[in-house]
């Protein structure tokens, strides 16, 4: 019954709460996205932290979504058991570093007297639940060999049966329990997404790559538009 | 011709007496707020000295403005791809300690202590943490040289003198310093939007006005290492870049700004200024020494009838063209050609002017006194108090014959009006120096009467704005709000 929940409709509540919560937020108070960056007040703990912290996460997030997209695909690198463990190894490797970082920014969140001052109660509550994801994962890693090549039969079909509407929730239930909380995790994260400065994700300024460098604006001409 | 319109400024240093009220007037209206503490917009540094930031004009600590790479104009920060690897951490980035951490005393303590055999003291604390702050530095500490020769001393504009041209300099009773107030330069080639990730910083084309949006801005900061002049400033409570917006609402109801409206020494001058938006790139491409000529011929003459049908075409209206007529920066800048923008060889075309101080470079010492009746002061270089090569790096990216025609115009302007007025010089002595600074009586005397006589309304020649009637026709007036800079609907507080 808890599992049909946790695996069937919670999900579902997480990611219509994201939806919800993102527009509504980016309608009713677009000034409050920000990266709400504390590297004016303190750099140097900061930069230990918040570079392999991000370098690390967007790749190993990168993964994970190459997995959902092409099971079959790292099914067949992991054909060869070089590959498997080269695949696997850089995984843990940029998981490390950046449960490293994570761990340099929450210690610095307590150490820097000025930064402190600046923590909401989500920037805590954010970060414990991204302590726990990351070690929840990095536990999946090293105890239950190979993630990335059991997940092609367990967790993906699940994840894909959330889209189709009907989901699979037997597929869940028999894994270990810490690969069933950083399921659950994740999905908790969801719905912090539009509650959090984890908006900032989503103004990542791919623009300014292509953007002239000089920005005028006419207020006679977009007025008359 | 593509015909602009710049709400452009001119601080005549002469006539700056380093009282910071302008400063006031400005914190007052706009930085009084919980996160802006350290901010500055305006600020008045004395020189020589580091300013603030502490060496701000040294852009191989900061990166700011642009550089010619070969034929392209590129950010000192970075190549676009560059900038984005740095986006979790700007190793550029000034930080608080460049500024200085904001404090205030325990004042309460004064009153609640319990009763002990020592006074109460009110110690200081910090405005971010609350904390107890060990006061190190303020925002204006080097103020008159802050009681050394420590700031001056590490002045980086003094890098290409002589060891001996810099002690003569440091000697104390040679030592010599000048005020210079600044605010957002408002530029025609702005660094702060060249490098913001966001694309939330716009310059204004109808006034050049340049302004963050506070809706677009997500804290990326590298406008404030990208702005070489570091005008803007990072909010470290709202998560927001802030800075100078010309007191826009106040230029808009045809008040003059703040810092203008108070300023005591009455240095500040305000007016339109007419230029050609087709080539503010290739000015801003010109080699150092062309740097400041080649700003000035960007500026169009707003009495050419060529320039006038050009504007017009651009939707500027006759009242503007009218108020660039009158503009007193126009004149000081271009027509007389003693108004010079500070370190132009940033790249930026900064449009704020200054008219460089003549009074402590002028004057010699050389019999033990302050002495001003040398006339051939700018053949001997030694007995310059502050070394032409000093002020050339401040207001003519080096070149020093710029300098050197400024200060002679300046020199006869004053001799002239000794000539009218005291007697100390001759006339013919005044007419040779006029003829030899090409200038004629007649400009002398306009010179004089704006420099020393002017009323408010000359000084400060507002352009007419009519946003009212355009506002009112085309949009909801708080919608309009919500779309130019710092208009809020809410209560400006940081996201979750």
């Amino acid at each position: 019954m808890l599992e049909t929940f946790l695996f069937g409709v919670f999900p579902y509540v997480a990611f219509a709460i994201m939806i919800v919560g993102l527009i509504w937020r980016y309608r009713t108070n677009q000034f409050s996205y920000s990266s709400v960056s504390s590297q004016f007040l303190e750099k140097r703990q900061l930069f230990w932290g918040s570079v392999p912290w991000h370098y690390g996460i967007i790749l190993v997030l990168l993964g994970h979504l190459v997995g959902v997209l092409f099971p079959e695909g790292v099914k067949a690198i992991n054909g060869v058991p070089v590959r498997l463990y080269i695949l696997e190894g850089t995984g843990l490797a940029l998981s490390l570093s950046l449960l490293v970082g994570l761990v340099i920014l929450m210690l610095r969140r307590g150490i820097s007297a000025n930064v402190r001052a600046t923590t909401s109660f989500m920037d805590v509550v954010l970060l414990i639940v991204l302590l726990a994801q990351v070690v929840t994962g990095i536990i999946t890693a090293i105890f239950y060999r190979w993630g990335s090549a059991w997940s092609v039969q367990t967790t993906i079909p699940y994840f894909w049966s959330l889209f189709t509407l009907s989901p699979k929730v037997a597929y869940m239930v028999a894994l270990p329990l810490l690969t069933k909380l950083h399921a659950i995790n994740f999905f908790l994260l969801l719905g912090l997404f539009p509650f959090s400065r984890l908006v900032h994700m989503l103004s990542v300024p791919l623009a300014y790559l292509w953007r002239p460098y000089q920005i005028v604006m006419w207020h006679r001409r977009q007025t008359q538009q | 011709m593509d015909v602009r319109a710049q709400l452009s400024m001119v601080f005549h240093l002469d006539k700056c007496i380093g009282c910071h009220t302008c400063t006031l007037a400005c914190n007052n209206i706009w930085t009084s707020r919980e996160g802006t503490e350290y901010m500055w917009w305006n600020n008045v540094e004395t020189k020589p000295g580091t300013g603030y930031p502490t060496l701000w004009e040294d852009q191989t600590k900061y990166r700011g403005g642009w550089e010619l790479k070969g034929k392209a104009l590129r950010p000192r920060l970075g190549q676009r791809l560059g900038l984005m690897a740095n986006l979790f951490f700007n190793p550029f980035l000034p930080s608080l300690d460049d500024y200085y951490e904001p404090w205030t005393y325990q004042y309460g303590q004064l009153f609640s202590a319990p009763q002990a055999d020592d006074q109460p003291t009110a110690r200081a604390v910090s405005k971010i943490s609350g904390e107890f702050l060990n006061v190190e530095a303020g925002p204006n500490w080097d103020d008159d040289m802050g009681g050394s020769s420590v700031y001056a001393r590490n002045d980086i504009n003094l890098a290409e003198l002589t060891d001996a041209e810099r002690e003569a300099l440091f000697r104390i009773e040679q030592m010599v310093f000048f005020y210079i107030p600044r605010i957002c330069n408002h530029c025609l080639n702005p660094g702060c939007i060249g490098v913001c990730p966001s694309g939330a910083i716009y310059k204004r084309a109808e006034d050049g006005i340049v302004l963050v949006s506070q809706e677009k801005c997500r804290g990326w900061r590298f406008c404030v290492s990208g702005c070489p002049y570091k005008k803007t400033y990072y909010n470290w409570k709202t998560g927001k870049s802030e800075k100078c917006i010309l007191c826009y609402p106040r230029v808009e109801t045809g008040q003059a700004p703040a810092c203008f409206h108070s300023c005591v020494g009455r240095i500040r001058y305000m007016g339109v200024l007419l230029y050609d938006a087709e080539r503010i790139e290739e000015v801003a491409k010109t080699p150092d020494a062309g740097l400041v000529e080649a700003q000035r011929s960007l500026i169009l003459d707003p009495n050419d009838a060529a320039v006038i049908a050009a504007a017009k075409k651009n939707g500027i209206g006759d009242d503007w063209i009218a108020s660039a007529q009158k503009s007193p920066v126009y004149k000081f800048v271009k027509q007389w050609g003693i108004a010079l923008p500070l370190h132009i060889e940033f790249r930026t075309l900064p449009m704020l002017f200054y008219i460089p101080p003549l009074l402590p470079v002028l004057a010699s010492t050389g019999n033990g006194k302050y002495d001003l009746s040398k006339t051939d002061f700018f053949g001997s270089m030694e007995s310059l108090r502050v070394p032409m090569k000093y002020m050339a790096r401040l207001f003519s990216a080096g070149n020093e014959e710029i300098i050197k025609k400024t200060l002679k115009k300046l020199k006869a302007v004053r001799a002239y009006q000794q000539a009218q007025s005291v007697g100390i010089v001759t006339t013919s002595q005044a007419s040779a120096l006029l003829t030899e600074a090409g200038c004629t009586a007649d400009e002398a005397e306009a010179i004089f009467r704006l420099t020393s006589l002017p009323r408010f309304e000359d000084r400060f020649v507002l352009p007419p704005y009519h946003r009212e009637e355009v506002i009112g026709l085309t949009i909801e007036p708080i919608k309009q709000k919500e779309r130019v800079g710092f208009g809020f609907n809410q209560l400006p507080r940081r996201g979750p």
